[in-house]
């Protein structure tokens, strides 16, 4: 990650359309290095789309078609030269509902090391490494450091998305993005998970779809809201909550829809 | 108002009961073939029957007039090459083709296909027999330079055909069972689909898979006219898969007409007939079990 650079994501009206169903409409917008920016907006207004736009996971249904530009890491990625391989090596995407594989903690963890490297190259004390500093990054060291070959579907459900959280370090990420990560969450794992957020800050550029507007004031710098996919309203986030510049944030905010 | 004419509540019985006995039926079949079996052989099997002779002993000469002998060896060597050929060929390639289905293709051509394989299992077993005898056996002539093309050989890769559907169709389900989260949290960490197939979905769906296998054995073991036409019915322990074998199941199909109703050698294939009933219903008992295992687990998760 360069210094001077200051934005990680950079879209140019980006249009995504589900068939003849436009899910984002002329979206422009630059995520910032190193911080946690958070999407908002009621059911249906893009926003999750959004997200799966920048490692291009969207694509796994076949009827999508995106017109538009979006550059991670100043790179266009919809470029022919793309590897989506290494797209998705740098940009790491924690899900909704906690995934980890039905394979030991220990495997999990050490899972995108295994894809992205020669059989060779990987040598057990430098996975064991890895792991144990994933998952020392993630607070789960301390916990599971007796139970690494416990399958991760096995685990509670924090310590579930923790380990899903863990799983992308290793590959050492620039980007992760996050759809509702707490949604499936009670409310201590949910600041569990938040607290771990703020730790993972200024190391990767973080953005987070929610919605939960006090989870989006708590953990996010930057505030993006979306309305029937577009981009209404990107600012600080302590900006967005106190005065917020267009009548239907405000609404929003005030939960007066949504 | 309220009550009720006497024809509902009998009716209703009735037609319980009919429904009733639909379901039981089934486990009735199931007994009686096997108690018909049973006591066809049994006389033979509480007197006569010598586990080892028979087991062990290759010498198969039921109608020999001063001396007869009952060894299944050799045939059962024939049943066992005929499988291990039939899965050598059907496991990589129902696998594949289920693989392929499952993970790799969309939309017609998915549905296309998918007809196209239960189209295979539809097909007659006289008529993979008959493709046995007059496709198959010229061509393993001229192919292999040898004097008989009714062989191991060609039984095992009619049987693989036979096979195949079943192992497909168990397998599909099997990797459609996998849940798509497993697949989403691996794509979005950059798997290739090579990856994605031996790292996430056969570990996943390894249980499935295996059942899926276990019941191309069972219908492999099971098979009788196809292999009785395709592998040439010389009773011997082959040497190569281009060796004329007999299998247990035309041994059965191909003798039972000739033995008198209540000879030894008439019950001896019932015997042989309960054997293979044991094999299978250890198989499919296998099979079903493995695959209530996953149900199970994924009930859990």
């Amino acid at each position: 990650m360069s210094e001077e650079q200051e934005y990680s994501i950079e879209t140019k009206d980006l249009c995504l359309y589900y068939g003849d169903f436009q899910a984002l409409n002329n979206v422009t917008v630059n995520i910032s290095n190193g911080k946690i920016t958070g999407l908002i907006g009621p059911s249906g207004c893009g926003k999750t789309t959004l997200l799966r736009c920048f490692n291009r996971v969207n694509e796994r249904y076949g009827n999508v078609t995106t017109t538009g530009e979006i550059r991670i890491l100043s790179k266009n990625i919809y470029d022919n030269d793309v590897s989506l391989i290494n797209l998705r090596k740098s940009v790491g995407m924690v899900f909704q509902r906690p995934n980890p594989l039905p394979i030991s903690v220990y495997e999990n963890v050490v899972f995108g090391l295994r894809i992205h490297s020669k059989r060779k190259e990987l040598k057990k004390a430098q996975l064991d490494d890895a792991v144990e500093k994933a998952l020392r990054e993630v607070y789960l060291w301390d916990d599971l450091k007796d139970q690494l070959q416990t399958k991760g579907t096995h685990l509670q459900l924090e310590q579930q998305q923790k380990l899903c959280i863990a799983r992308l370090l290793p590959l050492k990420p620039e980007i992760i993005l996050m759809d509702e990560p707490c949604s499936a969450l009670d409310t201590e794992a949910t600041q569990a998970v938040e607290e771990l957020m703020y730790s993972l800050t200024g190391k990767y550029t973080i953005v987070i779809v929610t919605h939960n507007m006090a989870q989006a004031r708590r953990v996010s710098d930057e505030c993006i809201f979306m309305l029937l996919g577009e981009l209404v309203e990107h600012t600080r986030t302590e900006d967005m909550f106190l005065n917020p510049k267009h009548k239907k944030t405000e609404d929003y905010i005030e939960g007066r829809y949504g | 108002m309220i009550t009720r004419k006497q024809w509902t509540t009998i009716s209703e019985f009735l037609i319980e009961t009919t429904i009733r006995i639909c379901g039981i039926s089934a486990i009735i079949f199931v007994f009686g073939i096997f108690f018909f079996v049973f006591r066809e052989g049994a006389g033979f099997l509480f007197s006569k029957w010598e586990p080892l002779k028979f087991f062990f002993s290759t010498e198969w000469y039921p109608t020999s007039v001063s001396n007869k002998r009952y060894g299944i060896l050799a045939i059962i060597a024939g049943t066992a090459s005929v499988t291990v050929i039939a899965m050598t060929i059907a496991v990589p390639f129902g696998l594949g083709a289920a693989i392929f289905i499952s993970e790799f293709c969309t939309g017609k051509l998915k549905e296309f296909l998918k007809i196209l394989i239960e189209f295979l299992a539809a097909i007659p077993s006289v008529v993979w027999g008959f493709i046995g005898l007059m496709v198959m056996n010229p061509l393993i002539i001229d192919l292999f330079r040898v004097p008989i093309g009714l062989t191991a050989l060609n039984g095992g890769i009619i049987l693989s055909l036979m096979a195949i559907p079943i192992i497909v169709s168990i397998s599909e389900d099997a990797l459609k069972a996998v849940p798509d989260s497993y697949r989403e949290a691996a794509i979005a960490l950059g798997i290739t689909k090579w990856q994605m197939v031996y790292r996430v979905l056969m570990p996943a769906a390894k249980n499935g898979l295996l059942a899926a296998v276990l019941l191309g054995v069972g219908r492999a073991v099971g098979e009788t006219m196809a292999v009785l036409l395709a592998t040439g019915h010389a009773v011997q322990i082959p040497g190569s898969p281009l060796d004329s074998v007999r299998t247990l199941t035309a041994t059965i199909a191909a003798e039972l007409g000739e033995a008198p109703v209540g000879s030894d050698h008439y019950q001896v294939l019932f015997v042989i007939g309960i054997f293979l009933f044991t094999i299978t219903f250890v198989i499919n008992l296998t099979a079903y079990l493995i695959v209530k295992g996953i149900r199970v687990q994924h009930g859990e998760s």
